[in-house]
Formats: structure tokens, C-alpha cells, sequence
């Protein structure tokens, strides 16, 4: 089934940025924003729901939050103290972030607030070792320009980044703290309708404008969209975790496929006279019958801890669970994304039984046990006897869902543009006040202070930078976008290498690089600077930069100095240099004789064979010309 | 009406339009407009602002000359308090009392006003902390609500009474005393010199993050008190908080023998010289040997003695230490000045005419050290010696918060305070540190 259009599904995407700042410090300490390299320090916590939060979460966050989940912090000395590990109270809120988040509503047309108070948004991930957000209303209102279409913002905050996770074992999740209080600006754009690459537009345009301003963090994580994703108007699904702009594109693809596909389904089983009732209507225990099956992942979870495994009939359901109203999309898989929220593998349904060792005698003997009729269908879980308990009732709810259409729900994207199912979506964010850190007026003359600062619109920043360095507007929009203007700038602005050169290599060739497998963000700033000061001063020549950049960025050095003893590219001195052309020519003489000046093209390519990278290219050119004229002599 | 904390320009806008707290407004201003409801405003801010709590759940200050125009859209919201089934109660469990005095290790927060209200009844205890309904079948009591910088000896006797009626009901297998942490180790000691010959464990407990906080360490210290004052087979006064900073583990401690070492960490309840008596860990209490002898449980008849003479000064020596301030002390009608002295339990010589005429006046003079850690010994300098032979009583390895608070209850109990000072009562010194 061919997807139809975007238009007539109403879709309507809503943006939410958030943007790590460039800041020295964290917005609640002191310690350093980067991040640690490696850990030395670890403890162990376990948040619980304050009282008036546990009706706010249904029993599977409240089994998710309060038994099962414990977390383990790690933390290094510099980038996390005892305000990370929730062992001292907040300092008060970092200047220079503050002032970049008013710098970014100035940009966006923002009414800011007279007074900005900090406040606790409950989260008990385990995420934030406090069990909550600090987070501040900075702004309301106003617009982006997105190719001259108005684009609504509805609120810019100034919060704390979360901890990053590092892994997951047995009911632990293990974070590390370097990231934890981070500041981030959170942008929210209103909900845009329009093609998925009309929507990238928008944020593109938002990523380019906070750029501009030189002020946030730059690299792989520093910028994440939350996109809010609807169709024909149902439940907004939030999806979470959405890192580069062509990524998004598919997201936004995908989700319109599963939430039509979802809507689709529920058409159809109402077709069929489905209700409500007819999901879980008799739920029994199948240990007996599943539990000695010859099934690889049976066997597994019967040799774990208090094994059963119960068995829901659903009444109508048959061939809608495997059921694809497009490829990839049908609600067996969104069974299976759900159990695993409860750390659950094993999840059979009965459209894809017999299978997975599971065989035909074992189905008929469950169908008998649950007295299923032909149009029947039956979905099998299995593991621990308390986590199949939860996920028993939130599978009995996901079907009933699945007659309403798409669940409100919190969705994680995945690398390759997809997305699957994190949480349930909380209810209406919990928020009082952090009483720790006093309100802070924002006076006029505090905006008149940074009025200065407000970015200027990206192509007028791109044009400045085209005639600034000499660079061809495409070449300027390049180093723009990439990670890599503020170093640009800083050797344009020290070195005498021509900044067409530098910008070309610092965006053609590192692009060029990572589509071979290279990593960038093995190529730090002081690196680049390095590697242009030694082709400044002539101790390396043009050719090596692409090649000492593929060394590090291939990790076959980790050191400049590293990458050029790898190399051999050195440059050497002219009279080695001469030297070399010599033996080149004299390898070639018989060429060299019949051809003559016709020779060059020729021995050029030789000689580069043997010295790229050690001398400059036009130099050999010309001390070749320059000896086959003596000689034609 | 109710102020909410607003004073000047923000209460008089506040007043002209008839509008309180927690009513649900719209404001207009020269930017425009916004609706939410009116917040109270903390004490120490600015008066020219009011704060408004956005649908969003953010609050925000309105600045009171930009208000246009303010009007009410609805009167206060009842409180958003959801209802939370406790888990039911466990038959042929032990009895624990719970005395409330201050502190939020058990309470809920009203998140219309951001304000949080002690747990009064068991069953919101439950809902707060499900686990305590496993293990004991407690019955809470408010006795008092006070953060514990405010607390003076008259309420460690209001607290001794209420501990000595409960044990005295005989229906109890241990009492749980919650307390702010700032003062629980002048409390603890207290309690433990006023009832002595306790049949049961008492327990003092704390937060260092409040409770309505998602990582409060309030529960698991809670729980910890909770198993070990139902299970644990000593009696005495105690305090239990956390272990470490992880949420694995809670400290017990000596009534005489522990002090706050840290300004906000978990674990900042220290045993000073012994060990801790117990380590609570996933609901079982690990007795270790702490070096101090304990009182079996069920063996003592309880000696309740619990008034306290508030007549001591706790008086600790510096370089440049101005000696004139034992003589005020002394005029100014104290009974006991503890010495909070140097290393092993020194001040300068340039104190000792001072100290003469002090303990010459009748004023118990006592020696502990500042160094927290450790015994003081006298006999070894000749400071010590003279300090002595001034009459000074020194004070063997008693911590100085403890001293204080013996002194208090010696001095309103005792036949004689001096040598009450120095006789081992409730843990408080010890004839070896181990090492
Ligand atoms: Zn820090």
C-alpha cells in the first residue's frame, strides 16, 4: 500500500530543540561542560515517586520507576562534583547561558519573562540523580522566518542537560554524570503541516540561526530534535532522540506510515465488530503448556528466575496482529517493543505461530486452553512471574488501544530513521518550584546589553564570511554548516594558507573522509590548527593535510606528529628534493630523449608517486620543467 | 486576605483587584496577555512582581508596573492531591511508634502551592513509603513541627515525655522519632542521658533531602530506622541515615557517639571513634561490633529523668581567643562551660586566671577537643596539667555536642554534676578506641 499524502493525513509536525550551549561551565556549578574520558567514581541510587506524582503514572511507569529500576552513576573529577550527584545544592544559574538564552529570544521575537523563576520538572528516569529537571521559562511567542513563511514559536527555556546512559544490565541502568547539567536551550516550535522536507526546512533554519550566534556546542549530540508527530488529527506521539537533519526526514516518514497504518488497522477491526470487550476477556496462566516447549527462547526463560507464561485471548483479532498495512507496520511489533519496556524478550502471537521452535501441537493445545474460535486470536508472554504481571495488563491495553488508532505515546528514534516505543507519555509535567535558587529579574537594560549579540540572519552571515575570506558563496554556506567555522576562522585569521584551501579541505575533504569510514570526531580543533600552522610555515606540504586528516580521522594516529611519521611526509629539504628528480629522470631517459619538454606530464606523475606529500606539487612541477629545459638544452 | 508572602506593590495589585492566592487570573500587560494562577511569593523576593503559575507548570514573575489589567477567572482549585491506595497491612507484624517533630522525611507536597504538609496518618505513611507496611505496623504521631535549628532543651523534654509514655504503653517493639538533621545529634545525645534503662530501641531519623524530593533519601532512611528499632536485638537511642552516598545502605549509630560531619551529604552522620552498631541492608539490620556495649532488648525498666538546664555554654578556643568570655560566661549566671580545647584538651595559658576565677565561682568548667576525633589526655603537657589542677574536668573521648547536652540533663538531674560528667552513662566515653 502506497502511502497517501502527507496533505490528506492532516500531518502536522511540531519541533522542540534543544541545543547544548557552548558555555565554560554547567548552568548549576562550576565543573566543565566537556566530556570525561574516563570515569573513576560510581554509586548507586534509586528514585521514587514523590506521593502526589504516583497517580500521575499508570501502574507499568509506577512498576518501571519504583521496583525495578536502580540507577548507577559515574562520575570524574572536573566534570561532575556533589551538585551532580545531587549531594549539594544548585549554585546559582550560569551568567553566560542565561544570557544566551536571551540572546536567542531577542533572535526569535520572544517576549521574555519580567522575572524567570527555576523550576523542578518531574522525570524518574533515573536521568537526573535529583529525579527531576531544573528548568526555566525564558520566553514566549514570536516567530522564525523559514523562506519567507512566519513559523510560531510557543516557549524557550533554559534547562540542565540529563545524564548521558552508558548501559544496561539486570534492572540497572548505568549513566555517566559529565553531561548532567549541561545547559541546553529548549526551543518549541508550533506544530507546521507541509512535506517532510518542507518541515526539515524549519529546522534547519532554527539550527542555523542558533549557530550563528557562536555561542552553543557544536558535534555529533549537541543539537536534538524532538519531533511531535499527528495524523488526521489523532494523539501526538513525541519522538525523542531525533540527532541529524536527514534522519528526521525519515522519522517523520515512518511515523506517518505506522500512525496511518495504525489507523488503518483500527478500521478494520472495527470492520470486523471488534470492541473494547473483546481484548482480554479471559487471560490464563499457560506455563504448563508453552513452558516445555523445544523453543530456544522458551528454554531461556524457563531457566530463569520464577518462569510462567500467561496467555491473553483476544476475540477477533485473528490475522490482525501480524497484519501489515505497510511494510514493517502491524501491531505484533508494537507488542514486542512494548515487552521490552518491561524487560521482557518473549512475546508470541498467534498469526506468526507455529514458529521460533514453538510448535503446532503446543499452539492448538493454548487455543483449546482458551477456548478460542476460529476468528480468535492469542497473544502468549513470558519471563519473571511480576514482570509478565505488568506486562500482561499493558499488552490487554495497547490492543484495546489499537480500536482507538495511534496511543499517546513517548517514541525513541533510531539511527536509521525509525522509531519504537520508549514509554507511555506521562501526564500533564509535574512542576514546583526549585526553591533552592532565587528568582532572577530580567531588567531592560539587560536586553539593551546584549542587543548587540542577536545573530544576524544565516545568509547574511554567510554572505560576510564569502566576502571576508574570498570564498565562493557555496564554499561559505559549507564551512558555515559544518563543525568547523570557529577553527576556519582562527587559521584564516593566523596563518598565510589560502582560506579557499582551508575551507575545502575542512568540508569536501572530511565529508569525503566520513564516506569512507572515517570518524570527525577524532578530529579535534587543535589538530587542524596544528596541521595548518606546519603547511604555514612550510614544514609539511599541501598534499599531506588530506592525508594526515584521514590517518587520525581513521584512527591510525592519534597524534599529528603521529600521523606524519606514518606518512613519511615530512617535507624534505630541496636539495633531497632535487636529488629525487634526478633519479626520476634518469630512470626515464630514453622517454626523457625521444619527447623532451613532451616528457613533463609523465615524469610529474612519477615523481608525485614517489614524493606526495613530502614537497609541494607546483614546486616539483616547475624544478622538473626547470631541468628538462637544461636538458633539452 | 491571605497575603501569600506578597508585601508592597505586589499585595496592594493584588488587593485592588480583589484577587488572592491560588485564584486562576488573567493578567494583561503592555506585551499582552496571560492566564494562570496566582502563586505565593517567598518572603525575602523583590515586592514588585507577582508570580504566576503558566498552564505550562512554569511559574513566572510578572513585573506589578507593567500589569494593565488583572482579572479573576476562577477562584482556587482544590488541592491537587492524588488518592493512592496504601498497601494493606500485614498481620502479626511488630508495633513501631512514630513521633513527628519537624523535618519532611514523610510528607506530601501540594503542587498547587509548591508547600509540603507532614504525612499525618499511617495510611499516607504506606502511600509514601509502601515498604514500611512490610515490615512494622506503625502508628504515626505529630508531635511537633519544628525545623531543628529552632529546637531548644525544653523540646528534648517534650520529646522524652512523649518517647517515655509510648514505652511505658508497653504495646511497642520500638519508636521512631523523625527530626530535622541540623540539631538530631544534640537530640540523640539528649534523649539518651533522659531516658535511661530503655526496654526497647529508640531511633531518631532524618532526611538530607527532603521528601518530596524523587531521589529524598527520607524512605530508605525511614525504612532502615523503621527494621531496625522492629528487629534489632539491643535497646537505647540511636540514629540510623544513610550509610554512603549510594541508596544501598543506612547507618546505626550511638545515641551519644554520632554527628553531622557534612553540610549536605547522605551519609553525613558519622560515628566519632566507634563503628556503627548496625548496617540495614535490603530490610535485614547487620549487627556489627561498635566498641560500645549495648543494652539487650526487653532487659531494662525505663528511669525517665527529662528535664534539661539550659545554663551551659559550649565555648570552643582560638588562637586569639579573647579569655574575658569565661568570666562573662561565669557572671552571666552559667553553670557549665564545656571547652571545646586544642589536640588533647589544651587552651593558652592566658586563659587559666579566667578559668580560677570561674571555677572558684562554682561554674563546672569540662575539656573535650576540637579534633572531633580522638581522647583528650591531660597529663601529658604541662598545659594539661596545670588546666587540672585549675580544675578542669576532662572529658575523656565524650564528643562536645554530647558533653553539652549531659551537662544540660547532669546538671538539672544529677546529685553530682562533676562527677556525672565523668562516669560513662549511655556510650558517651569509652575506656578503648579501636584502632
Ligand atoms: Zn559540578
Amino acid at each position: 500500500m502506497a502511502l497517501p499524502d502527507p496533505k490528506t493525513l492532516d500531518l502536522k509536525v511540531g519541533f522542540e530543540i534543544h541545543q547544548q550551549l557552548g558555555t565554560q561551565s554547567k548552568l548549576f556549578c562550576n565543573c566543565s561542560c566537556k566530556e570525561a574520558e574516563q570515569y573513576d567514581k560510581a554509586f548507586m541510587r534509586r528514585l521514587r515517586p514523590t506521593q502526589s506524582e504516583l497517580g500521575a503514572y499508570d501502574p507499568a511507569a509506577m512498576f518501571e520507576f519504583s521496583k525495578m529500576r536502580a540507577s548507577e552513576y559515574h562520575a570524574a573529577s572536573g566534570t561532575s562534583c556533589l551538585v551532580e550527584a545531587d549531594e549539594e545544592p544548585p549554585h546559582e544559574v550560569n551568567g553566560e547561558a542565561l544570557d544566551t538564552a536571551l540572546v536567542f529570544s531577542l533572535a526569535l521575537h520572544s517576549k521574555i519573562m519580567d522575572e524567570i523563576h527555576v523550576m523542578r520538572k518531574i522525570v524518574i528516569d533515573g536521568s537526573n540523580t535529583s529525579g527531576f529537571q531544573r528548568t526555566m521559562l525564558v520566553a514566549m511567542g514570536g516567530h522564525l522566518d523559514v523562506a519567507g513563511k512566519k513559523v510560531g514559536v510557543q516557549s524557550i527555556c533554559l534547562e540542565e542537560d540529563a545524564s548521558k546512559v552508558l548501559g544496561e544490565g539486570d534492572g540497572t541502568r548505568k549513566y555517566g554524570l559529565d553531561r548532567l547539567g549541561v545547559p541546553l536551550v529548549e526551543i518549541a516550535l508550533e506544530p507546521v503541516t507541509g512535506r517532510p522536507e518542507e518541515i526539515m526546512q524549519v529546522a534547519l533554519t532554527l539550527g542555523r540561526l542558533l549557530r550563528a550566534s557562536k555561542r552553543v556546542a557544536r558535534g555529533l549530540g549537541s543539537i536534538r530534535q524532538d519531533v511531535n508527530v499527528s495524523v488526521m488529527g489523532g494523539a501526538v506521539v513525541e519522538v525523542k532522540g531525533v540527532q541529524q537533519l536527514d534522519q528526521l526526514v525519515k522519522v517523520i516518514e515512518h511515523e506517518t506510515a505506522r500512525q496511518h497504518g495504525l489507523v488503518v488497522i483500527s478500521e478494520k477491526l472495527r470492520e470486523k465488530g471488534v470492541d473494547e470487550n473483546s481484548v482480554g476477556d479471559r487471560i490464563d496462566d499457560a506455563t504448563d503448556v508453552v513452558g516445555r516447549s523445544q523453543s530456544k527462547v522458551v528454554k531461556k526463560i524457563m531457566s530463569g528466575p520464577r518462569p510462567v507464561f500467561r496467555a491473553i485471548r483476544v476475540r477477533g483479532f485473528a490475522g490482525m496482529l501480524g497484519f501489515e498495512p505497510y511494510p514493517g507496520i502491524r501491531l505484533g511489533k508494537e507488542l514486542g517493543e512494548l515487552v521490552r519496556f518491561y524487560d521482557l524478550g518473549g512475546v508470541f502471537h498467534s498469526d506468526e505461530l507455529p514458529n521460533y521452535g514453538i510448535s503446532q501441537e503446543e499452539v492448538d493445545a493454548v487455543k483449546k486452553k482458551l477456548e478460542l474460535k476460529e476468528k480468535d486470536a492469542f497473544v502468549i508472554v513470558g519471563g519473571p512471574e511480576d514482570r509478565v504481571a505488568y506486562a500482561t495488563d499493558a499488552i490487554v491495553r495497547r490492543l484495546k488501544a489499537a480500536l482507538a488508532g495511534v496511543p499517546a505515546e513517548t517514541r525513541a528514534a533510531t539511527l536509521d530513521g525509525r522509531t519504537v516505543f520508549s514509554r507511555p507519555r506521562p501526564g500533564a509535567a509535574r512542576m514546583y518550584p526549585e526553591t533552592d535558587i532565587p528568582t532572577i529579574p530580567v531588567t531592560s537594560e539587560k536586553l539593551e546589553s546584549l542587543a548587540a549579540s542577536v545573530p544576524r540572519p544565516w545568509d547574511e552571515v554567510v554572505d560576510g564570511i564569502a566576502s571576508k575570506y574570498g570564498l565562493n558563496k557555496k564554499l561559505a554556506s559549507q564551512i558555515f554548516d559544518s563543525d568547523y567555522l570557529q577553527v576556519f576562522e582562527g587559521i584564516a585569521g593566523s596563518t598565510k594558507v589560502q582560506p579557499t584551501f582551508v575551507a575545502s579541505k575542512l568540508t569536501e575533504d572530511v565529508t569525503s573522509l566520513q564516506r569512507q569510514g572515517g570518524d570527525p570526531s577524532l578530529l579535534f580543533d587543535d589538530m587542524i590548527m596544528d596541521v595548518f600552522q606546519r603547511l604555514d610555515a612550510g614544514a609539511i606540504a599541501k598534499e599531506s593535510v588530506a592525508l594526515i586528516f584521514e590517518k587520525l580521522m581513521k584512527k591510525e594516529a592519534a597524534t599529528v606528529d603521529e600521523a606524519i611519521r606514518a606518512l613519511g611526509v615530512s617535507s624534505i629539504s630541496d636539495d633531497e628534493l632535487s636529488a629525487a628528480l634526478d633519479k626520476v629522470i634518469a630512470d626515464n631517459m630514453a622517454v626523457v630523449r625521444e619527447k623532451g619538454m613532451g616528457a613533463l606530464s609523465m615524469l610529474m606523475g612519477r615523481s608525485m608517486a614517489v614524493l606526495r606529500g613530502k614537497a609541494d606539487g607546483q614546486k616539483i612541477n616547475a624544478m622538473l620543467k626547470d631541468k628538462l629545459g637544461k636538458l633539452s638544452k | 486576605m491571605e497575603s501569600g508572602g506578597y508585601r508592597g506593590a505586589g499585595l496592594k495589585i493584588l488587593s485592588k483587584y480583589g484577587v488572592s492566592v491560588g485564584d486562576t487570573v488573567r493578567v494583561m500587560t503592555g506585551d499582552g496577555e496571560m492566564s494562570g494562577v496566582i502563586m505565593p511569593r517567598y518572603e525575602s523576593a523583590s515586592e514588585d512582581y507577582i508570580v504566576i503559575k503558566l498552564k505550562s507548570g512554569y511559574n513566572t514573575g510578572v513585573e506589578v508596573s507593567k500589569v494593565r489589567s488583572l482579572e479573576k477567572l476562577a477562584g482556587p482549585a482544590k488541592a491537587a492531591t492524588a488518592d493512592v491506595q496504601a498497601p494493606a497491612q500485614k498481620p502479626g507484624l511488630p508495633k513501631i511508634a512514630l513521633i513527628s517533630t519537624g523535618g519532611t522525611i514523610a510528607s506530601k507536597i501540594d503542587y498547587r502551592t509548591g508547600g509540603v504538609r507532614a504525612a499525618l496518618s499511617a495510611s499516607e505513611l504506606y502511600a509514601s513509603v509502601p515498604e514500611l507496611a512490610g515490615i512494622a505496623s506503625v502508628d504515626p504521631e505529630v508531635l511537633m513541627s519544628e525545623y531543628s535549628e529552632n529546637l531548644k532543651p525544653e523540646h528534648w523534654t517534650a520529646i522524652a515525655e512523649k518517647v517515655a509514655e509510648k514505652v511505658k504503653l508497653d504495646r511497642y517493639d520500638g519508636i521512631v522519632v523523625s527530626h530535622g538533621t541540623d540539631t538530631m545529634h544534640y537530640t540523640a545525645a539528649a534523649l539518651s542521658f533522659a531516658l535511661q534503662g530503655l526496654p526497647v530501641p529508640v531511633v531518631l531519623v532524618g532526611a538530607q533531602r527532603s521528601s518530596d524530593r524523587p531521589s529524598s533519601d527520607a524512605a530508605l532512611n525511614l525504612i532502615g530506622a523503621t527494621t531496625f528499632a522492629a528487629k534489632a536485638p539491643v535497646a537505647g537511642v540511636f540514629v540510623a541515615m544513610h550509610s554512603g552516598t549510594s541508596d544501598d545502605a543506612v547507618a546505626v549509630h550511638v545515641g551519644t557517639r554520632v554527628r553531622k560531619n557534612h553540610t549536605s551529604r547522605r551519609d553525613a552522620f558519622e560515628s566519632i571513634d566507634v563503628t556503627p552498631v548496625a548496617l540495614v541492608k535490603e530490610g535485614k539490620a547487620e549487627m556489627q561490633s561498635s566498641g560500645i556495649e549495648l543494652a539487650q532488648r526487653g532487659r531494662g525498666k525505663l528511669d525517665a529523668k527529662t528535664k534539661f538546664d539550659s545554663r551551659v555554654m559550649l565555648l570552643k578556643y582560638h588562637p586569639g581567643f579573647d579569655p574575658d568570655l569565661i568570666e562573662h560566661a561565669a557572671k552571666a549566671g552559667y553553670k557549665a562551660i564545656i571547652l571545646e580545647g586544642t589536640g588533647l584538651g589544651h587552651v593558652s595559658k592566658d586563659c587559666f586566671s579566667a578559668l580560677k576565677k570561674a571555677v572558684g565561682a562554682g561554674v563546672m568548667v569540662c575539656m573535650a577537643s576540637q579534633c572531633i576525633w580522638g581522647r583528650v589526655s591531660m597529663t601529658v603537657y604541662d598545659t594539661g596539667r596545670d588546666l587540672l589542677d585549675i580544675g578542669v574536668i576532662p572529658l575523656s573521648d565524650m564528643i562536645s555536642e554530647t558533653a553539652t547536652a549531659k551537662a544540660m540533663w547532669a546538671l538539672a538531674n544529677a546529685g553530682d554534676p562533676k562527677k556525672a560528667m565523668q562516669e560513662n552513662m549511655a556510650g558517651e566515653i569509652s575506656s578503648a578506641i579501636p584502632l
